[in-house]
């Protein structure tokens, strides 16, 4: 091997290449533009969000309102791990759908993955409309809106997840003469089981951070105390709210993490 | 147990030269004699295996033409070649687990290019792949890595997993392991194990269906030089006294002629090597990897 030469460190952007960032800077500074990005907002917004801290301090603690906002917080949660499990539980079928070269066609892949696009192109929050208006108020249309939110989300990932894990054991599988259900059932989802039980972390957290704004609409769960405070200009109540959230929030994110590394760290 | 002794001495109505032209006649695989002594001219067994005019490339990159061989049943062959000569993707295109560019493979009586995917599931389940890269399925026991050996004649989910499995399977697949010498490690995870057990787990998986043909991918490649013979003299076992056809890639000069009743070799694009190993020194397989 005398003439294989050594690759360059760094390649150079071709032209055209570079066509494409100087557009990619104009276009960020247009939405600048477009986003209504004002100096002066900038500069007198600082004071009024002092004015609305201290009106929002102290914080409601009084028992009966935080007993209140506890059970609301409670349903909040169980709307949110209700919802996650059905989602991630009609992800694995869908994902299989949409993994490519798995056990579907590839129009089934397209179309599929398609309907996962468009799922996650619609906001939560919408979801949760879509469901009030069928199902009607309360926490159901929230928690069938988290389980269509993280099929979404699942959906998509598993498929990348299935479609990334190594073809060997698939390979060595096919060749004892395996049916491809089968092959994906022994081979496909134990190898990348790691990686589900990852991304159904990840989806319960966001699961628990959506729920938490379902109330907005009457869809169940905290938010409609939040709306309440602020329409009321209640605003130690709704700072307990808020603070609320960030602490189950951020709770439950370090939970998710211990989880993960309980159960895949060191098995990986 | 020696293997060499066992050897039956080759009678065959075809010449072979180390070198063959693929002609139509040194397409037809030479018959074997039985052990036990049939006569040298009678059509012993039937041909397993056809390969003829095979030719397959990746994007654009030719990896061999032109490669026709047969094989009969009971005949344990060696397939030596140079790195990237593309004996792993010969064996792939034999199963039919890639598509090849041109030729014909017909398997067992299966026309394996045209066939529907319910004949070649049929096919495959009468043999056993050994992987170079073994392809256990990790995070699961060994045991059960050997019972999905058994998923191609049993589908469904009994064959999963050891758990589901029948009593007759995991005792077959524990015979299949103690064939092997790893009996004592079923229960361990898969990706807990060293290269030449998990090389081993391979070869047990690839046992416990009883194929008729064997197709092994340097077998013994992670094992050290003992168990490396041990699961050689395994083959070649199966191959006398079963009459399992056995195919096995070697980078082992030494393995390849004492185990092989053939040696098939692979370079530069095509099969030049298609010879009766008693009829080849080591010198003639070193030629091909100049
Ligand atoms: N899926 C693939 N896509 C593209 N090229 C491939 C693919 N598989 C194999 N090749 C190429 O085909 C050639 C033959 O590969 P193959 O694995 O059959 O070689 P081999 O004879 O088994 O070599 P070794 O002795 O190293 O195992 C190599 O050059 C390899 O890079
Ligand atoms: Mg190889």
């Amino acid at each position: 091997m005398t003439d294989a030469s050594m690759p360059a460190r760094y390649e150079r952007p071709s032209a055209l290449a570079f066509l494409g960032y100087a557009a990619a800077v104009v276009i960020i500074l247009w939405s600048f533009a477009g986003a209504g990005f004002s100096i002066d907002k900038e500069i007198s917004s600082p004071p009024r969000f002092a004015d609305f801290i201290d009106r929002a301090f102290p914080p409601n603690m009084e028992p009966k309102v935080l007993a209140r906002l506890g059970w609301k917080m409670l349903e909040t949660l169980q709307i949110a791990l209700a919802g996650a499990v059905i989602g991630i539980v009609c992800s694995v079928p869908v994902a299989l759908l949409a993994a490519r070269g798995l056990i579907a066609p590839t129009w089934i892949n397209q179309v599929v993955r398609t309907g996962l696009g468009f799922i996650r192109a619609v906001p939560d929050i919408a979801w949760a409309l879509v469901f009030v208006v069928a199902v009607g108020l309360g926490p159901f249309a929230g928690m069938l809106a988290i389980a269509i939110d993280t099929i979404g989300f699942c959906g998509r990932f598993f498929a990348d997840d299935m479609e990334a894990a190594d073809k060997g054991p698939s390979e060595s599988l096919t060749a004892t003469g395996a049916r491809k259900l089968d092959v994906v059932a022994c081979a496909t989802i134990p190898a990348t089981m790691p990686a589900f039980i990852s991304t159904s972390l990840f989806a319960t957290e966001k699961a628990v951070r959506s729920s938490t704004i379902l109330g907005l609409v009457g869809a169940g769960g905290i938010g409609i105390e939040l709306k309440v405070g602020f329409d009321l200009f209640d605003y130690p109540t709704a700072m307990t709210v808020i603070l609320m959230i960030a602490v189950v929030v951020i709770s439950f994110e370090y939970l998710s993490g211990w989880a993960r590394t309980k159960i895949i760290g060191e098995q990986r | 147990m020696s293997a060499r002794c066992i050897r039956t001495p080759g009678t065959h109505s075809s010449t072979i030269s180390s070198v063959t032209n693929l002609t139509t006649e040194t397409q037809v695989a030479p018959t074997r004699p039985q052990q036990t002594g049939a006569e040298v001219f009678a059509p012993v067994l039937p041909v397993d295996l056809r390969v003829t005019r095979l030719a397959k490339s990746f994007a654009g990159t030719l990896i061999f033409k032109n490669v026709s061989f047969g094989l009969s049943r009971g005949e344990a062959v060696a397939i030596v070649g140079a790195n990237g000569t593309g004996k792993s993707t010969l064996l792939r295109c034999l199963m039919g687990l890639i598509p090849a560019d041109a030729g014909a493979i017909d398997v067992l009586g299966t026309d394996v290019r045209g066939a529907k995917s319910s004949d070649l599931r049929a096919m495959r389940a009468q043999m056993g792949l050994v992987s170079q890269k073994h392809n256990l399925v990790p995070r699961l026991s060994v045991l059960s890595n050997v019972v999905q050996g058994l998923l191609g004649q049993s589908p469904g989910i009994r064959h999963w997993s050891q758990s589901f499995a029948p009593a007759a399977s995991r005792a077959e697949a524990m015979a299949a392991l103690t064939k092997v010498g790893l009996a004592h490690l079923a229960s361990r995870r898969a990706d807990r194990l060293s290269g030449g057990q998990s090389q081993r787990v391979a070869i047990a998986r690839a046992l416990v269906g009883q194929p008729k043909i064997l197709i092994a991918d340097e077998p013994t490649a992670s094992l050290d030089p003992a168990a490396g013979e041990d699961v050689m003299d395994l083959f070649f076992d199966l191959a006398r006294q079963e009459g399992v056809t056995v195919i096995f890639i070697s980078h082992n000069i030494d393995h390849a002629l004492r185990y092989g009743d053939r040696v098939l070799g692979l370079a530069d694009g095509g099969m030049p090597l298609d010879a009766r190993a008693k009829n080849l020194s080591a010198q003639d397989l070193r030629g091909l990897y100049d």
